[in-house]
């Protein structure tokens, strides 16, 4: 009703299937339900009421990675936890998407020693890298828009493999 | 890739019983990965149809070397690592590092100072509460709880960000005191909150204490007995969900916890709804704890006096030269703690919390040792979960309220 009234006529649009498949991407992008320490809790708070990610199309958190686009790594990834981090990401369908969330998945974070992956893309491609301490809840979801411009505006990815 | 290494099933097969071997028992891994195991817990279950016979805990999927870090900086410097230990009770940990080293040093604290600690790890055990009521709620498919209690944690968090600047690792409480003394508006928000929230228990109660779908799902399940809670070194709302009166801030009072007047709630069913009720309890408790110390918050210093241990406000530094050398020591080279070992202990929301220190008279700590609750109470699992069904496992487990953190360090 309200808005096509104020809108009137638009005619058609006309635009490529590359993008409008980027653009429906974009808004139904599930991110996989995986939190490793402490970041992951700032991710449930950016999921909670306060700052409520649903509001970027990020609202289904899939606990399968079958059926996930996007895997957070929220927190440090431990030697031992390696293997299964890669099996995670392995098992995601294409096309899939990589957040380091926070310092100790980008780069090691205050923990260079034996026990931790010195930054999570020595495992896995990662596509955005969002600092912090963990980082807040705004701080994710700047992450999240700055994948999702990446999506829409095709800006090449390093070479997923 | 990193080197690596990988546990296979084949690894946990004579942890089982004869039964599967022979195939007539179903061999069942549960996590990592998994939505209900709070953080990457793995279980390899033994299955009898769907009853548990067998639950083997495998942890160290978080395993961050935090302990041996601590050993290579100095004492003030090891604080930043107290956070991540167990990230929902940051400002606890600080506290019993802190604790730690004051015992070592034989420092002494302000009294505003204890107090202002004493609010903060109260209103951290409300926070961590909140995190695990939702969750453990979430567990047992009850999905609003989780946003109601996320969006209480949050004025939490907003306090502690009030006084630190950062919303979980707050590093606020140091060694002989505090950063610095807290903001004029950090009273009325606490009393805002304090105002605010009981009547926020009384919603989280009207959800859950008597619905049905609930109780179904609690009542009766994961039972253990005080003697096996006690032989297993479980703390905590665990123990005290089996009738044993038992909590550092009371038996061990330390930071002024004496001066305060709560209670300890009990239940003796000790199962997974009364460790429910223990905490909700619990929360309205630290409630009456954080408003005590609120109407009796002494004014003061809120750091010592000795120099050679803790640095000089920064107001000194630009005026008094000795200050600025003190300063620059201490944070550069810091300082020798006398030769011996300590260890001190407080309540955290899991249990007791204790850290062993031991100093051979250098800059940086010989050894640190964490006694974390989760890693004892993670023990009482396997004999919690037998005889259940896997959806009462993901119940069980959430009662226990582990934090992969805490048992990994």
């Amino acid at each position: 009703m309200g808005v096509e009234q104020k809108l009137g006529n638009l005619g058609i649009v006309t635009t490529t299937l590359e993008q409008a498949v980027a653009w429906s991407r974009n808004y139904a992008m599930w991110p996989m339900l995986f939190g490793l320490a402490c970041c992951a809790i700032e991710m449930m708070a950016a999921q909670a009421s306060d700052n409520d990610m649903s509001r970027f199309g990020m609202e289904l958190m899939r606990p399968s990675p079958r059926q996930s686009d996007l895997m957070i790594v929220a927190g440090r990834v431990s030697r031992k936890m390696a293997p299964v981090l890669r099996r995670l990401y392995d098992q995601m369908p294409e096309p899939k998407w990589v957040i380091a969330m926070g310092d100790c998945a980008s780069c090691g974070g205050v923990f260079n020693n034996y026990a931790i992956v010195q930054g999570v893309d020595e495992v896995v491609p990662v596509d955005v890298y969002v600092a912090g301490c963990p980082p807040r809840p705004e701080a994710l979801i700047h992450g999240i828009l700055t994948l999702q411009d990446k999506v829409v505006k095709k800006i090449k990815f390093a070479e997923k493999g | 890739m990193p080197d690596i290494f990988e546990v296979t099933v084949d690894d946990l097969k004579h942890l089982v019983s004869e039964r599967a071997v022979t195939g007539e028992t179903m061999l069942l891994n549960m996590g990592p990965q998994h939505p209900s195991t709070h953080g990457v817990l793995r279980l390899l279950l033994e299955l009898d149809g769907e009853t548990v016979v067998n639950c083997i805990p495998d942890i160290g999927f978080l395993h961050t070397g935090i302990e041996k870090n601590m050993e290579a900086k100095t004492y003030q410097k090891a604080e930043v690592m107290t956070d991540r230990l167990d990230y929902l009770n940051t400002v606890g940990n600080n506290l019993a590092y802190c604790m730690a080293v004051e015992k070592l040093l034989d420092l002494d604290v302000p009294p505003r100072a204890q107090a202002i600690r004493v609010i903060l790890t109260e209103l951290q055990r409300i926070a961590s509460h909140l995190v695990w009521l939702g969750t453990a709620a979430l567990d047992v498919a009850a999905m609003s709880t989780f946003l109601y209690c996320f969006r209480e944690r949050e004025d939490i968090l907003d306090i502690l960000e009030l006084v630190s600047g950062q919303r979980m690792m707050t590093t606020y409480i140091r060694p002989g005191g505090l950063w610095r003394d807290v903001p004029v508006e950090f009273e009325a928000a606490v009393r805002d909150f304090l105002k605010m929230f009981p009547k926020r228990i009384d919603q989280y109660e009207a959800l859950l204490t008597r619905n049905p779908l609930f109780l179904d799902r609690t009542l009766g399940i994961g039972k253990i007995s005080a003697e096996e809670a006690l032989n297993l070194g479980v703390t905590g709302p665990l123990l005290r969900a089996v009738g044993v009166k038992w909590d550092l801030r009371k038996a061990r009072p330390y930071s002024g916890y004496e001066q305060y007047e709560f209670e300890v709630p009990t239940r003796t069913e000790g199962d997974v709804y009364a460790r429910y009720l223990v905490r909700v309890q619990e929360m309205r408790e630290s409630l009456k704890i954080v408003e005590q110390a609120l109407n009796k918050l002494p004014m003061g210093p809120v750091r010592s006096n000795n120099r050679k241990y803790v640095p000089p406000p920064r107001s000194e530094i630009g005026v008094s030269m000795e200050a600025l050398i003190h300063h620059f020591k201490l944070w550069t080279e810091g300082f020798n703690a006398p030769k011996g070992y300590v260890y001190s202990a407080v309540e955290s929301p899991r249990g007791e919390l204790g850290v062993y220190l031991e100093s051979d008279g250098g800059p940086h700590p010989y050894r640190v040792h964490w006694r974390t609750p989760s890693f004892d109470n993670l023990q009482a699992l396997p004999l919690m979960a037998k005889g259940h069904l896997i959806a009462d496992l993901v119940a069980i487990i959430g009662s226990i309220d582990i934090v992969l953190g805490d048992i990994d360090r």
